[in-house]
């Protein structure tokens, strides 16, 4: 242990008061909301078909709920991207535990778009 | 209570069920007993510890055992659970009208490992559900897919999900491990709807009619495809149905497609032009800086 100076309770009380305060810093886009769209996909190729949908408003105007409809919101991963929407992740490829080869968990081929849209208009 | 034989399931709606995770009797139950149905619901039903059995929780005379000896429930009971099966729990759901939020999407209980037997859950609905009503939804075919519960809440609708909409006196029947929710009543009427949970007693092994056994639509109720895994995740949605329809029939051997078959073909019989003993006999450091 070397002498490494310590923090005193007045250096904690100071960085966290930065941290609130930089975080208090107003948005240089204060007009912009992010919406999310995730889709889940037959495969893991991103033009292959939807087959589940999940929504998120980030306007506060909406709010998508579970079993809200039947039709999928784009045919394929790839359609999304054609409508707009920016894929900011998509799921890895796990290979599966040995001895578990063939169980089925969650839903493996997910992917996360989004958009901004402008709450001023 | 044991049920005749003409009561029971057929394998056809028996593999319709390992295929779906749901078997839906519409409009079974009487007006008769719909209509004791509300005052009973609305009143409320003593609680009993889990597990406890049928004949102590819905004593004969009792509007629940009136339903639950319905030969059509009586008998679909049977073929799933077996003779006197145990309640897991009961539970009366009314929404009233504009009232509630949509449920996230989830299984009930626990995440369970269990691959050779499993829970049914009765779901009675004394009054008609309407899609308005904001019936249960449901995914068919999920309830062999391991998720703990409410874990899977980021789905809000798969392709080839059933919002219920139902006749007064309907009976659904669901695998334990379905994919469900309760959704918003944005009508103007409540929706009531009495769910049973029954733990088998007995080991799940054909408990139906198996008469119509080699009836090739036994076999075509089995491969149902189903649109949400219509990728490889249906491939192994067969082998699991696979495993469970050997559990229920005991036939080790059972197969869909060729996929459990294939896995075990690991021949130990050496082929007699392969016995040339010079190979394999060399020391474990053989090659080693030779």
């Amino acid at each position: 242990m070397t002498g490494a100076p310590q923090p005193t309770d007045s250096d904690t009380d100071s960085r966290t008061d930065g941290v609130a305060d930089s975080f208090s810093t107003p948005s240089a886009t204060p007009h912009l909301r992010q919406q999310l769209v995730i889709l889940y996909l037959a495969t893991s190729s991103l033009d292959s078909a939807v087959v589940g949908w999940t929504r998120y408003d980030g306007t506060g105007r909406s709010a998508p709920t579970m079993g809200d409809g039947d039709e999928p919101l784009y045919a394929t991963g790839l359609d999304a991207l054609l409508a707009g929407w920016r894929l900011i992740q998509m799921s890895q490829l796990m290979p599966p535990a040995r001895g578990a080869e063939y169980d089925v968990s969650y839903l493996p081929h997910e992917f996360l778009f989004e958009r901004l849209v402008d709450i001023g208009s | 209570m044991i049920v005749d034989r003409k009561h029971l399931l057929s394998s056809v709606e028996m593999a319709h069920f390992v295929a779906h995770g749901s078997l839906a009797l519409e409009g079974v139950v009487p007006d008769v007993l719909n209509d004791r149905a509300i005052a009973v619901l609305e009143t409320g039903l003593p609680a009993h510890p889990y597990g406890t059995l049928l004949d102590t929780v819905f004593p004969a005379g009792t509007f629940v055992r009136d339903l639950l000896d319905l030969p059509t429930v009586a008998g679909a009971v049977q073929s799933l659970v077996g003779p006197h099966p145990a309640i897991d729990h009961h539970a009366v759901h009314v929404r009233p009208p504009h009232g509630g939020e949509a449920q996230p999407m989830h299984a009930d209980a626990v995440l369970d490992t269990r691959v050779d037997a499993f829970d049914v859950q009765l779901m009675y609905y004394p009054r008609a559900v309407t899609l308005e009503q904001g019936g249960t939804l449901s995914v068919p075919g999920t309830h062999l897919r391991r998720i703990n519960e409410s874990a899977i809440g980021r789905y809000q609708n798969l392709v080839g999900q059933t919002r219920l909409v139902c006749p007064a006196g309907t009976v659904v029947l669901l695998h334990h491990g379905i994919w469900h929710g309760g959704r918003r009543n944005d009508s103007d009427v409540p929706r009531y709807m009495f769910k049973i949970r029954f733990n088998p007693t007995v080991r799940q092994l054909r408990l139906w009619n198996t008469d119509d056994i080699d009836d090739p639509a036994v076999r075509a109720e089995l491969s149902t495809a189903l649109p949400w895994a219509t990728g490889p995740e249906g491939r192994l949605e067969l082998v699991n149905r696979a495993r469970l329809w050997r559990e229920l029939t005991g036939d080790a051997d059972f197969d869909i497609d060729y996929y459990l078959t294939r896995e075990q073909l690991r021949p130990q019989l050496i082929a007699p032009g392969a016995t040339d003993t010079r190979l394999g006999g060399g020391r474990a450091a053989d090659g080693w800086g030779l």
